[in-house]
């Protein structure tokens, strides 16, 4: 395919990087209001309750996510994760009716305050989702797209090291290193998911939300993106939903449990799954009547 | 607690406690019949002892089996989990007491040969409190009773003082007429596989507190076997 036009859109979107300049969200500890605040937290959420118009869907939820690391969220369908996951990167503002009230911080920065570009926020929260959806484009050109429209390329050649770049941390550069220029929708289903996660991961965002990443794929490809995971937590902070016990109990390092609109228990994960001090929790993840 | 959606892994869990209930009994039963082989000099009854050990044995493999096959079919958690480890453990304890009895019965198999020893009170003794602790260990495990689990934990003690005394005794007797040595080392030997079992019954109670509780018990163990700082003159 025509990679020499890819290049050339980097070239002509490189003087304005609007990602760099004026992102309004605190990247270092000066632009952090919460001078306090711990560094090893990524996210805190605070008093966070969601409505669907007159519906409640969370309560009051309370939640820091740590950085560097996995946290899984998990409970019966309908309980809120998905809700919880939406309102990190804003994603529940899209929904007509949603509301959402409380305090989520990013950094120490409140991302619900005024003067937050949305878009630089999802540039620094990325989400994978349920089901692989990858641009109907080249692999390649899903990769470049992030990277290209936020300006994080100098020059082609740069593009080009970042779309390795990324395709590798996904672990998928060496299966798909020949075909560069194949649609992105050719790939395997585990493949099209590494992609998604390349693709993420290309705008070097510092949260990475997924969103049952591996309910669509087979067992071989659902270990391949749990390794990934795993892999990826040295550079991104993850927040994963899973309906997996076992995929929460291999990829996460913290499990927070939800329950009708309430997070229930939240700690190690290792403790979740050995000895949950709620009976809910407990009810949950042994697969008895709640 | 509440029962399981798949009904068939809480028969596979209840299945698994019952075969630890089983043994239980086998054991307590081999400890007094390995007793009263002894006491009433009853080479047939020690025999029989010796040969039954291999009961114990079967289950012990047949709970591994159904612990390998929970943990890979149903990938049990938390409690479940705790069940299932704890099981194996127990398993292995009440396995490890059946051979004590066993080597009391082949003692007293020597025992039978010999001329009788002034008669040693503390050794039926010790086997009663052993068995009474192993009986109310496993209840506990049944019914996941942390506080009965416990008191036997701290019973321990008494085994250990009764251990104690006989040991002293034993010294006295041995040091009176050197022909009493050989059948008093046979009878020290006998007290300490009894005093054995006594710990793994401990063993089993600390099993019973993280099955129930998720952690360790928090008390120092109770150490009563003081004899390894004994000397005839003591
Ligand atoms: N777009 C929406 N409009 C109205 N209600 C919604 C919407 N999305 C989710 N809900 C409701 O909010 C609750 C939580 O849903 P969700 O966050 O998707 O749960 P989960 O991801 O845990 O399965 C559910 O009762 C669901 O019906
Ligand atoms: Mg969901």
């Amino acid at each position: 395919m025509d990679r020499e036009a890819d290049v050339a859109e980097a070239r002509i979107d490189q003087g304005e990087s609007p990602f760099r300049a004026n992102f309004a969200l605190g990247e270092n500890s000066s632009a952090t209001p919460d001078a306090g605040a711990p560094q090893q937290i990524a996210v805190t959420a605070k008093d966070v309750s969601v409505f669907y118009g007159k519906k409640q869907a969370l309560f009051s939820v309370n939640l820091n996510i740590e950085r560097n690391r996995v946290t899984a969220l998990i409970g019966p369908s309908g309980c809120g994760k998905s809700t919880f996951l939406r309102c990190i990167n804003r994603m529940n503002d899209t929904i007509e009716g949603c509301r959402v009230t409380g305090e989520i911080k990013l950094d120490g920065t409140d991302i619900y305050g005024r003067g937050i570009d949305v878009v630089q926020l999802r540039a620094r929260v990325g989400m994978v989702f349920q089901k692989p959806n990858p641009f109907p484009k080249s692999i390649y050109e899903n990769v470049a797209y992030g990277p290209r429209i936020h300006g994080l390329a100098a020059n082609g050649r740069e593009l080009d090291d970042i779309v390795e770049q990324s395709l590798r941390r996904a672990g998928l550069f060496d299966e798909v290193s020949d075909r560069l220029n194949t649609p992105g929708t050719s790939l395997s289903g585990g493949q099209q998911q590494r992609l998604c996660i390349a693709r993420a991961i290309a705008i070097s965002p510092e949260v990475i939300l997924m969103d049952e990443p591996c309910s669509a794929l087979d067992p071989i490809a659902t270990a391949k993106v749990e390794e990934l995971i795993d892999e990826l937590r040295e550079h991104f902070t993850i927040a994963i939903v899973t309906h997996n016990m076992q995929q929460a109990a291999r990829v996460s390092q913290y499990t927070a449990f939800f329950h009708l609109g309430n997070l229930v228990e939240f700690g190690p994960t290792e403790h979740i799954f050995t000895n949950p001090t709620e009976e809910r929790t407990q009810d949950y993840i042994t697969g008895r009547f709640g | 607690m509440t029962v399981h959606i798949v009904k068939s892994f809480d028969e596979e869990l209840n299945r698994m406690t019952g075969e630890i209930a089983q043994m239980g009994g086998f054991v307590e039963e081999q400890i007094m019949a390995s007793v009263n082989a002894l006491v009433r000099r009853d080479s047939d009854k020690a025999q029989e002892v010796i040969a039954k050990d291999k009961r114990i044995d079967a289950l012990e493999d047949e709970v591994e089996q159904m612990a390998l096959r929970l943990l890979a079919l149903r990938q049990p958690l938390a409690a479940d989990l705790r069940l299932v480890t704890t099981a194996v453990k127990i398993a292995a304890d009440l396995e490890r007491m059946g051979d004590y009895a066993a080597n009391v019965a082949k003692r007293a198999l020597t025992l039978n040969k010999l001329d009788p020893v002034r008669p040693v009170n503390s050794v039926p003794r010790i086997a009663e409190l052993v068995q009474g602790m192993v009986k109310d260990v496993l209840d506990a495990f049944v019914e996941r009773d942390v506080e009965k689990a416990l008191a036997v934990w701290r019973r321990d003690e008494d085994v250990d003082a009764y251990y104690n005394s006989l040991f002293r005794e034993l010294l006295t007797y041995m040091m009176e007429d050197p022909h009493h040595i050989t059948p008093c080392i046979h009878m020290l030997f006998i007290a300490k596989n009894l005093e054995r079992i006594g710990d793994h019954a401990t063993n089993i109670a600390e099993q019973v507190n993280f099955l129930v509780r998720g952690k360790p018990v928090e008390e120092a163990r109770p150490k009563g076997d003081l004899t390894a700082y004994s000397t005839p003159e003591s």
